[in-house]
This record gives C-alpha cells, structure tokens and sequence, in this order.
C-alpha cells in the first residue's frame, strides 16, 4: 500500500509540476461550456436540466482522455525511468494501479470544477439534482473506463503519439458500438445474440441510462469490470515485456 | 552476494543478448563488467535487477533469487541504470524524498540518508533545481544519489562515471572505493583505465559470453589492457540489444 501511495502521490503532483495540468483543465472547461450552451442549446431549450451538458461528455472525453494516457508509460519507456520504477521494491499492480489513480484523480479534478454549471441551472430554475448527482458519477466511470484502455495502449509503445491515435481508435469503439453505423456492419449475418452482446459494450448505451437518473447496478459493473480488465491487460503488458 | 548461474537472455529466436554467463560477487569486491557495446554488460544487469526476466539460468542477491522474491531482491539493491534516468520535472529533493518513501525510510532516518547521500554525491547546491535543468554530471550524480540512499549491500551501476568531466570521475571513483569494503559492487565500463582504478576483479564479455575473469594485476601480465580487451573481444561485428 505504501508503494501504491507513493506512486499515485508521485504521478499526481507530476500532472501539476508541469502546464499540463492547467491547460488540460481549461480546455476541458471551455469545451463543455460551448458544448453545452452552443450545440446544446442550454438556454433555448427552456429546461432545467444538464442532460445537454452530459450528453457531450463521452465526445468530449473521446479526443481529451487519450490525450492524458498516452503519456502514462509510452513517457517512463523513452525516458528510461521506467527502468528505475521497474527496480524500485513496489509490486507492479501497485504502480499500475497508482498510475491510473493519479490519471484518474486528474480527471475527476477537471470534471468537479464544471460545478459551476450546476450551479447555474439551480439559480435559474429547479433541476432534479439526484439525477446531475448520478450524471456526475456516471461521467466519472466513463472516464476512469476510457482511462484504463489509454493507460494499456500506452504500455504498449515508446511513442507518445501511437499511443494518442490508438486510444482514440479503440474509445470510439466502445463509444459507438450500440450505434447503427457499427451494429449495422454485423446485423446482416451475426445472430441476434452477438447483436446484442456488441451493443451492450456500448458506452453510450450505458452512460445514457445512467444520465437518465438511474444509476443500475449493471451499468456501474460494466465500466467497473471494463476498466478491471483493461488494467489486468496493461499489467501482463508489461510482464511481457519484462520477458523479452 | 551476487550469485549469477549459467543466465540466458534471448531476443526473440535470433538474438541471443547474455549466453550462458556465471559468476559470483562478494563483499567487498568491485566487479568491473567490460565489453563492446551490445556485449550484453547492461543485459546481464538488468537481469540481476529484476528489470528483464532471465530466459533461463538464475540470478540471486543475498541468496533471494530474483525471479522468486523480486521485492526482496530489489529492497537489498541499489541501481543505477544506463543514463540515471530521473524524473525530469521534480527537483532532486523531491525525487529523493520519493525514492526514500519507497524504500521506507521514515522520520529522523529519512532526513538523515537523504543528507549523506547528497554530501556524498555532492549535490547540495543543485537540491532545489528541477532535474530537467540539471547538467549531466548532475543528473548522474542525482542518479548515484537514488542508488545509494538505502546504504544497500549491493550496488550495481551501469557507466556509473559515462559522460563525467575528469573531476567528476574522480570524485565518483573515490566514492566507490570509499563504500567498496562494505557491499559487493558491480560496475560497467568501457572505460579501460577505470579497472585499474577501482575495480578488484574484471569480467570481460562479449557476444554475450565471458571470455575472461581475473584481477586486473592478473590481467596485466598478459599485456597491455587494450591490448587484451581488443584481442578477446570482436568489436562492432555484433551488435545485441541494448
């Protein structure tokens, strides 16, 4: 635990030693801003709710998560520090897990300091904050989800860039794949069954129900086991690559 | 200390970095690794460090073996790798301070190994620089200051003095002597002169295989050292991975 300590201290002030931090976090701001008050309509809409505000956030964090993860390793392995961590007495889970904890920390930093637009919409009118509440827990997984895929990527290459292009590559994935424009690609010969199956890996299917106020326990086990998963791969990633 | 026993690292089917190298480091010793590039000297370290996991044959340090117990091998150690990568963006206080809380050094203790490892490594009026900023003696001095904050038994550096003006060499040379009748010590080097120097035994390796071991009086008497070292090892014939 000491170790995993260490690490997340260590990587989460690294995000603030350098402008990373700042820029990163104003960007974000201002990007949900305009999505929420330009392409969501937040006031024509006359309505007292962030759904606009939410419904941009997987977009959003399609371009913007993988632009924090693909430093994670792809830096320590050109740099060579990866050697040092690797050589420092901490079990690997414990600098994976700290690692994603200090990306993930970093993020929900940028997330909390969109309230406020939460604030806004209770001085303009009277929003069910249960349902803002589960909104901001489900963007919260969603991240922590496309985190965890970035981080893997990220173990995978020495360039930073890869490591960018990828992650998004493989978030749109999962991002769309309950949409049509994937499920019409298997509709034509896969069993229904499949159909299913690739729809459920949706994220937006899953943040959707979320953001309409209920928070399933399916839907808080699906990106908890993606994000799991993922961080299992990015472990034997780099086992592997200790093997040569 | 260091028990190294028939050790094998291959690179996919074809290249074969360390080939079958054994040998044994004591208290006391300075084992001087010396080799052409892509010999395998930074292989076989990584491999002792629990950085590269062997393809076959064993290493062990303190009598853990390190594909075993890698955190107990890893606690006993300290290393400097090729380059003393540090992080670049804190200064060497605070990666030292990070080091230390790994290697659970707390309280009074902490302070203290910080202070000698910086006294030692002459860092003091750098302690407050991002490492970024840091000349290259610097940054391998901040890297040899990591490497032995824990007073480790065992300390293994790769090119510990690469890159260092003539009075940083010396002074890290001085600096290994001074700790060498404490701990078993292994350095790299192609450096010929730094075996005289400081070192109380040598291996030479190339292609990945020890092609002598012996003290460098032994070594000596068959000549002059780059004379030797030019005879048994092939140059750039080879090249391995680093």
């Amino acid at each position: 635990m000491n170790g995993l300590r260490l690490v997340f201290q260590r990587e989460f002030m690294g995000y603030f030693a350098t402008p990373l931090a700042y820029i990163f976090i104003v960007i974000f701001l201002f990007l949900t801003g305009l999505t929420t008050f330009y392409l969501g309509q937040f006031f024509e809409t006359g309505e007292a709710s962030l759904k606009n505000f939410f419904s941009f956030h997987p977009w959003l964090y399609l371009f913007l998560i993988p632009a924090i993860s693909m430093r994670l390793w792809a830096e320590e392995t050109k740099s060579g520090t990866i050697e040092l961590l690797m050589t420092l007495p901490v079990p690997l889970w414990a600098v994976v897990l700290g690692k994603y904890l200090a990306a993930w920390g970093f993020a929900l930093v940028a997330l909390a300091l969109t309230f406020p637009v939460w604030i806004t919409v209770n001085y303009l009118g009277d929003p069910d904050n249960g349902v803002i509440f589960a909104s901001y827990i489900g963007s919260a997984l969603m991240a922590g989800a496309y985190l965890a895929i970035g981080s893997t990527i990220s173990a995978t290459t020495r360039n930073q860039v890869i490591a960018f292009v990828v992650t998004v590559s493989v978030c749109f994935l999962f991002t769309v794949s309950g949409l049509p424009m994937v499920l019409d690609f298997f509709s034509a010969w896969a069993p229904q069954a499949l159909l299913s199956v690739i729809a459920s890996f949706s994220f937006l299917t899953h943040f959707d129900a979320i953001t309409n106020g209920v928070i399933d326990l399916r839907d808080v086990v699906y990106f908890a086991s993606l994000t799991g998963a993922w961080l299992y791969a990015n472990g034997l990633i780099l086992e592997m690559k200790k093997a040569g | 200390m260091i028990e190294v026993e028939a050790l094998v690292k291959k690179f996919g089917p074809l290249i074969t970095a360390v080939d079958g190298v054994s040998f044994r480091v004591g208290k006391g010793e300075v084992l001087g690794f010396l080799g052409p590039n892509g010999a395998g000297k930074s292989t076989t370290m990584k491999m002792i460090t629990g950085f590269l996991t062997p393809t076959s044959g064993f290493a062990r340090v303190l009598g853990r073996d390190v594909t075993l117990d890698p955190i107990g091998v890893k606690e006993s150690l300290g290393y400097l790798p090729e380059g003393a990568p540090a992080y670049p963006d804190m200064t060497p206080r605070e990666f030292l301070l990070f080091i230390s809380g790994v290697r659970r050094l707390e309280g009074a203790a902490r302070g203290r190994a910080i202070d000698v490892a910086v006294e030692r490594t002459g860092l003091g009026g750098v302690m407050e620089q991002p490492i970024d900023t840091l000349s290259k003696g610097f940054k391998r001095r901040v890297g040899l200051a990591q490497a032995i904050l824990h007073d480790p038994p065992v300390l293994i550096m790769d090119e510990p003095t690469d890159g260092l003006d003539p009075n940083q060499k010396h002074t890290v040379r001085r600096l290994i002597a001074e700790m060498a009748p404490h701990k078993a010590i292994i350095i790299s080097t192609h450096i010929l002169e730094e075996v005289d120097a400081i070192c109380t035994r040598a291996i030479i390796i190339d292609r990945g295989r020890i092609v002598a071991d012996a003290t460098p009086a032994q070594l000596a008497q068959r000549g002059k050292l780059d004379e030797v070292f030019r005879q048994l090892t092939t140059g750039d014939l080879h090249e391995g991975r680093p």
